[in-house]
């Protein structure tokens, strides 16, 4: 297990130093450069030469890549010129907001979506069965964003129960329950969608299960029918549920980016954004670097889960 | 059933527990502290190196310049300096500066600290020029050398006349900055920023805030407000929504949609009209707008006044030239915007023999200052349909657009939006009118036009310092260029801001700036 770790770590190089690449060649590809971004009315060819002179950027764009590959090796990611600061302190603390916002609607949707899962399957066309599907349908259906904004309207504006952006107060904030107050929005809406799908497959995967000869072996034994989901059927059906929570995991990361314009959340989504906008390379290196490398570990985590919990994937 | 009732139970309390939690959000801001709802996260405070409106509202408030604009106008009057001489040739100014006046670091206001700013700015070799770059630097590529005469006079000695330059003082690369706080903090001074403005900078919260205090020493009265912070809300949508709940008190930026949404219901709405001018671009070089009668045909058939009403819903007005409005001094009121009217239009076209000709029409998603581009642009090509012209639209991203554009028009586009929004009358038709200005000697004559008369009308305004004879020249190009027509005149933006209830004294300026001095909040 620790070799296969370590194999899928080393795998990670190689991929995140294309994605460089990549990222580098698009982004030099696409029209428009950050000295015209930054001097906008007043991009006078003269003035974008002197810009770009003093920002480094008149320099070949091979040598600007091995320059910032270089200042990488000593975990420097470069200066953004958009925010002039160091990027790794801005992707640092941007990281950190993403990571909260997703690692709720994480746990919202995996809770949910599995509970839903499992309600809907034990009584499959029932009336709570229809019920939920249909709502859960709804959810996949709905876009996150506009969601978002409807929540905000209703709890923010018309109850004022909640705060309709930011992650703290801006006066009085920054205890415990000030964060889960400003969660509590974002994180719902950036979870209903992922929560739709771990349902839908946790609904199929536990009919399959249910199906199987050693549940109707329990209930034989007369054991009691929570037992018989919750004990036996859920934990086998679980096998095949991990990945989908891997993959949503990534999803979530990636959804972030809407919904944390739309409450205005400072994480690394929002930032991308703007980072692309500016033109601001550096930037958006930084930050393609941090989420594809947490894409990536989200996913060999939930492989892992899965081995762990059956031993024969790993081959 | 009971584990069910349990489970209801068990939401019950949650969803109690979350109520209570609710007044917490509710809570409004203290009196004396002002929330202002910002578009952007500032990228720096240091005035010398920002070059956005979102930004200025910020440093505007931090900083003050040797000269500054005059409440409600755009004319200069005393600042730091007390007063100013001008020699008779129009290249030495010398400023008296006031008494007294300290940095918010306790540092004095000298003629040392003046020439160091200017020094840092504009000199390479300066030891704190890398602690830029300073993209609007050029604003002052005129001045040669700054001279500390005393402690208390200061003078700039210019290559040549250079009417623009005391408005320039006034705008922001003419902000002057504490030096003692660039050499403590180099390169990081734009997140550390310190001037002698009314309100001191406390605390930056990346992403969240930007908090400024009351500066009790302030040179020119006491500040309104104990306390200002600025947040970053990029999103329209958020931000009206954040108005609406009590979040912030003073909100720029009212999207045209929300205007009605502020005007009464506990709030305020602000408008004024600023030194903006919205227009296309029309290719004076090849294709059908070489031809005159064509480019005017475009001016009568755009229903300027539904633009203005129906797609801005009221936040412009129509546009008559290419100096706007609200340079009052220098505005030729005589100069009527185009009427609406296709039915000349139309003949002018059939005159040129450009009936039915096919059109390409560069359109931006966004950008500064070029407010609803996409529904602007399509409503023109619908103008322009019905007299007869086949508008094809290109939309591209702003960057990737200025791109496009700023090279020039010829061989792929007949006309192109463009906006801009400048701090002197000079600025937009210097820059962008003149033959000496096409792509290829390094201006935004991106059309191509050339008339000789403008351009010795243009050239000797820029070098004249009495204000009288520029807005003389200034009034005789504005009636040759609105009848050549190298632009279509469309629109002047009217800046807009929402305020709550309990903020008063607050007013915008012409300038786009936000000054929030004399601003309280009960």
């Amino acid at each position: 297990m620790l070799g296969y770790t370590i194999r899928r770590l080393l795998a990670l190089v190689p991929v995140l130093l294309g994605l460089t690449v990549i990222v580098f060649a698009i982004m030099a590809m696409i029209p428009g450069d950050p000295a015209t971004a930054i001097l906008g009315s007043y991009a006078t060819p003269e003035n974008v030469a002197r810009l770009n002179r003093e920002l480094g950027l008149d320099r070949p764009l091979v040598e600007q890549y091995f320059i910032w590959l270089g200042n990488l090796a000593h975990g420097d990611l470069g200066r953004s010129y958009s925010l002039n600061r160091p990027v790794l302190d801005e992707v640092l603390e941007r990281f950190s907001a993403t990571l909260v916002l997703a690692g709720a609607a994480l746990v919202l949707c995996t809770v949910f979506g599995l509970l839903i899962g499992i309600w809907t399957a034990a009584r499959q066309y029932g009336l709570v069965d229809r019920v939920l599907t249909f709502v859960v349908l709804v959810g996949i259906s709905i876009p996150s964003f506009w969601l978002g904004l409807l929540l905000i309207l209703l709890f923010a504006v018309r109850l004022r129960w909640l705060p309709a952006s930011g992650m703290q107060a801006i006066y009085g904030g920054g205890g415990l329950g000030d964060l889960a107050a400003h969660l509590v929005l974002p994180a719902t809406t950036l979870a209903v969608v992922a929560t739709g799908v771990i349902a839908r497959l946790t609904r199929s995967a536990m009919l399959e299960v249910l199906r199987q000869d050693f549940i109707r072996t329990a209930r034989a034994k007369g054991l009691g029918e929570g037992r018989v989901l919750y004990g036996h059927a859920f934990r086998a059906a679980l096998v095949a549920i991990i990945p989908v929570i891997g993959v949503q995991a990534g999803f979530v990361l990636g959804g972030a980016v809407y919904i944390e314009t739309v409450f205005q959340w400072p994480g690394v989504g929002g930032m991308l954004v703007t980072a692309i906008s500016t033109r601001d390379v550096l930037l958006v290196q930084g930050g393609v670097l941090v989420v594809a490398a947490s894409y990536v570990l989200f996913n060999l985590l939930a492989d892992l889960a899965q081995t762990w919990l059956d031993p024969r994937v790993q081959t | 059933m009971r584990p069910t009732r349990n489970r209801t139970r068990r939401l019950a309390v949650c969803l109690a527990a979350l109520m209570a939690a609710a007044p917490l959000a509710e809570a409004q801001t203290p009196p004396g502290v002002l929330i202002v709802g910002q578009i952007a996260e500032p990228k720096s405070l240091d005035p010398h190196a920002v070059t956005a409106a979102n930004d200025f509202r910020i440093v505007m408030n931090v900083y003050d310049g040797l000269v500054r604009y005059k409440d409600g106008t755009l004319e200069v009057e005393p600042a730091l300096a007390e007063s100013w001489e001008v020699s008779e040739d129009g290249t030495d100014y010398t400023f008296d500066l006031r008494d007294g006046v300290t940095f918010h670091d306790g540092t004095p206001l000298d003629a040392e600290a003046v020439k160091f700013n200017f020094d840092r700015m504009l000199d390479e070799d300066n030891p704190y020029h890398d602690t830029g770059p300073f993209p609007l630097s050029f604003f002052f590529s005129t001045v040669e050398e700054v001279e500390v005469v005393d402690a208390d006079t200061v003078a700039f000695h210019l290559s040549e006349p250079y009417a623009p330059f005391l408005s320039n003082l006034a705008y922001t690369p003419g902000l002057i900055v504490s030096p003692a706080a660039v050499k403590e903090h180099g390169k990081d001074f734009g997140r550390h920023p310190v001037g002698t403005g009314p309100y001191r900078f406390e605390e930056w919260d990346a992403n969240a805030k930007v908090v400024l205090t009351r500066n009790e020493d302030y040179w020119d009265g006491t500040p309104g407000l104990d306390a200002v912070v600025f947040r970053p809300l990029t999103d329209a949508n958020t931000r009206v929504a954040e108005m609406l709940s009590g979040g912030i008190d003073l909100m720029v930026e009212v999207p045209p949609d929300n205007v009605a949404t502020f005007d009464g219901n506990g709030f305020e709405m602000h408008e004024q009209a600023g030194p903006h001018l919205w227009f296309l671009i029309l290719n004076t070089k090849d294709g059908p707008m070489a031809d005159k009668r064509v480019r005017q045909a475009v001016n009568y058939a755009i229903d300027k006044q539904s633009l203005v009403e129906n797609v801005l819903q009221g936040t412009a007005d129509v546009a008559a030239g290419p100096i706007p409005p609200a340079f009052a001094w220098a505005y030729n009121a005589d100069v009527a915007p185009y009427p609406f009217d296709p039915e000349k239009a139309a003949a002018l076209l059939k005159e040129a023999g450009a009936e039915g000709a096919e059109v390409t029409f560069y359109v931006t998603e966004g950008g500064s200052g070029m407010l609803d581009p996409i529904p602007m642009g399509a409503a023109i090509q619908a103008d322009l349909a019905k007299v007869g012209l086949d508008v094809k639209i290109e939309t591209y991203e702003w960057n990737t657009f200025l791109a496009e554009v700023n090279p020039g028009l010829e061989g792929k586009a007949d006309m192109a939006e463009m906006a801009w929004m400048t701090n002197d009358p000079d600025t937009l038709p210097y820059l962008a009118l003149r033959t000496g200005a096409w792509p290829d000697e390094g201006g935004f004559n991106s059309g191509y036009y050339s008339n000789p008369e403008v351009d010795k009308l243009l050239e000797a305004a820029r070098v004249s310092t009495d204000e009288a004879e520029r807005a003389k020249l200034y009034k005789e190009m504005q009636v040759i260029v609105h009848d050549d027509a190298p632009w279509a005149f469309v629109a002047n933006w009217k800046q807009n801001a929402a305020t709550a209830e309990s903020v008063s004294g607050f007013a915008l300026q012409p300038s786009f700036f936000l000054l929030l001095k004399d601003v309280t909040k009960g």
